[in-house]
């Protein structure tokens, strides 16, 4: 083996057999495939495999999620087609792919007609560096959740392309909103990833697994706190989903598209909490890793898990108003997110590497911290968290 | 505690995981009515209607319509009108009951039924060929001799005009 594919072959075990039995195959003597060819071909099929297992998980999804969202709020849910309505995502399908892709007058095309497909691509590039199990990932970039980072910010230009494109003022104001929004709580997401990484010491996805000595929930609860706040809010769902406000307006950002483009954003809006209970198995919960059951399970026992808990979330909580939403960002999210890079950083020069009571001291000290911190700030932030207090208030002064 | 409510809502959602929920299957299973319901599909006996009228008078908007010609027989009165027409036109029906209590012979009774909807404002005519064929599911509002004897238009056997009337 005396090419270029060889890093990718050893890192991925998938890809590496595929790899392998390419380039070994033999007819009447001679090689067929170059290994240019195999190496094209084994990295099409992972890829392919993995786009279409994250479409179709999410399609089950998306029945698994209005079931289970009705069940929360005493409903039944869809149950007319199939066996409990199991082939309700079929025929949303088929109702989407057979409408009429209508385009109102005075869109700017191009900007219109790119937006959806700029909006789906991020959330599935995310599962370009999870890792799966051990040996199981499309890519281990050593920038990995750098890459995360930079992706899930391009979904904020596709809603500001679909919002300004579509020339109707509703959609103009929810996608910016939503700029807002997501540029917002980029900064408190950030600051909790920073505290895993002090940890770790590496950026990449399969290190940071495989780095942790205990699962980060552990001795980082502020930090997944702030994370999994930060991250609902990025998925604009309920109860922060002020870009699609239906009382407020009509669709947001996606109120004039129709069809499968409006399917393209359904999709991408379902893929998210996919992805971003991966990201959170893997920065907080030792992804793959856990005993007697096989690393794959694990991984999609933990990502279950966890898109359950968004669901939950998801189903109970109403919208928060627009003021709201920036002051949990800045005034609460924010400043915790300082204190937790900071209390983790002087862990990290205090224990370099922690050993056991270490860690379990650690996690003594970060879980007080969070706690007194948590119930501090709200107490500080509760009256402040919204200026319409302080409007009612002198309005009463009056 | 700020943000101790969210937490009491996370808790109420999740009780709501293990109860029964409260939709009904419509089609399948309908939720179970009163007795006394006023619903459409009146229920007329031609025996015990004398053609006076009295139904058509005290319609509050006049959508019931009679036609009648002298020379017919009444079971309670002997000698009476004859019914040609009697069409009830429910598309503009409020449902007040004033037509079933203005009745002087227990002639004409509610009906109990909610799905008789139609495609056409027309089809909501009920025409005296129906009135007469139609299976009658009586409702006992403003009729205390069905709710004497506990009927009920949904459990039990439709009635005959001689067991319907005050006696």
């Amino acid at each position: 083996m005396d090419n270029a594919y060889v890093p990718f072959k050893e890192a991925n075990a998938f890809y590496g057999n595929l790899y392998q039995f390419l380039t070994d195959l033999t007819i009447f003597g001679v090689s067929p495939i170059p290994d240019w060819l195999a190496y094209l071909i084994a990295g099409f099929l992972i890829v392919f495999s993995v786009i279409n297992t994250v479409v179709i998980i999410t399609t089950l999804g998306t029945w698994v999620e209005r079931r289970l969202i009705a069940r929360f709020q005493s409903r039944l849910g869809p149950n007319r087609w199939g066996p409990w309505g199991l082939l309700t995502p079929i025929a949303d399908a088929v109702k989407l792919l057979s409408k009429e892709d209508t385009k109102p007058d005075g869109v700017d095309s191009w900007v219109f007609n790119l937006a959806p497909l700029m909006f789906i691509v991020p959330p599935i590039l995310i599962f370009a560096v999870i890792p799966y199990s051990h040996n199981a990932y499309i890519s281990n970039l050593n920038i990995g959740i750098l890459f995360i980072i930079a992706v899930t910010t391009v979904p904020t230009v596709a809603m500001f392309m679909a919002g300004w494109g579509s020339g109707n003022r509703y959609s103009l104001f929810g996608a910016m909103r939503g700029v807002a929004q997501l540029v917002s709580y980029e900064v408190p997401m950030v600051l909790s990833i920073v505290g895993v990484l002090l940890f770790v010491g590496s950026l990449s996805m399969v290190d940071i697994v495989e780095r942790q000595f205990v699962p980060f929930i552990l001795v980082q609860p502020l930090g997944f706190f702030i994370f999994f706040i930060a991250i609902s809010a990025e998925m604009n769902r309920s109860p922060f989903d002020i870009v699609e406000a239906d009382s407020e307006l009509v669709a947001g950002f996606h109120t004039e598209y129709s069809g499968m483009k409006w399917g393209t954003f359904q999709l991408a809006e379902f893929i998210a909490p996919f992805g971003a209970a991966s990201i959170m198995t893997t920065l907080f919960l030792k992804g793959w890793e856990g005993p007697i059951l096989p690393g794959p399970l694990w991984f999609f026992l933990k990502v279950g898990f966890v898109w359950f808990i968004l669901l939950w979330i998801r189903a109970t909580l109403p919208r928060l108003r627009v003021d709201q939403i920036m002051g949990l960002a800045w005034k609460f999210l924010f400043p915790l997110g300082l204190i937790n890079l900071f209390v983790t950083a002087a862990e990290v020069l205090a224990w370099g590497d922690p050993t056991g009571s270490e860690i379990w001291l650690m996690a003594g000290i970060n879980w007080t911290i969070a706690v007194v911190c948590l119930v501090i700030s709200s107490h500080l932030v509760s009256a402040k968290l919204t200026t319409r207090n302080s409007v009612l208030e002198n309005a009463g002064n009056n | 505690m700020y943000g101790l409510g969210i937490a009491k809502g996370l808790a109420v959602t999740f009780r709501n995981l293990f109860r029964k929920p409260f939709t009904v299957q419509y089609p399948e299973e309908a939720v179970p009515q009163a007795a006394r319901f006023r619903g459409e599909e009146f229920g007329w006996f031609e025996e015990r209607c004398t053609g006076c009228a009295s139904c058509a008078k005290y319609c509050p908007l006049g959508i019931i319509k009679i036609v009648t010609h002298p020379g017919g027989s009444n079971m309670q009165e002997g000698q009476s009108y004859t019914v040609d027409t009697f069409d009830i036109d429910i598309g503009r029906c409020m449902f007040c009951g004033l037509c079933v209590e203005a009745c002087p012979y227990d002639a004409l009774f509610m009906g109990s039924g909610f799905e008789r909807g139609q495609y056409v404002r027309d089809d909501l005519i009920i025409p005296i060929e129906e009135l007469k064929s139609a299976e009658r599911r009586l409702s006992t509002w403003y009729r205390p001799q069905l709710e004497g004897k506990n009927y009920h238009p949904h459990k039990d056997e439709p009635l005959s005009w001689e067991e319907v009337g005050r006696k």
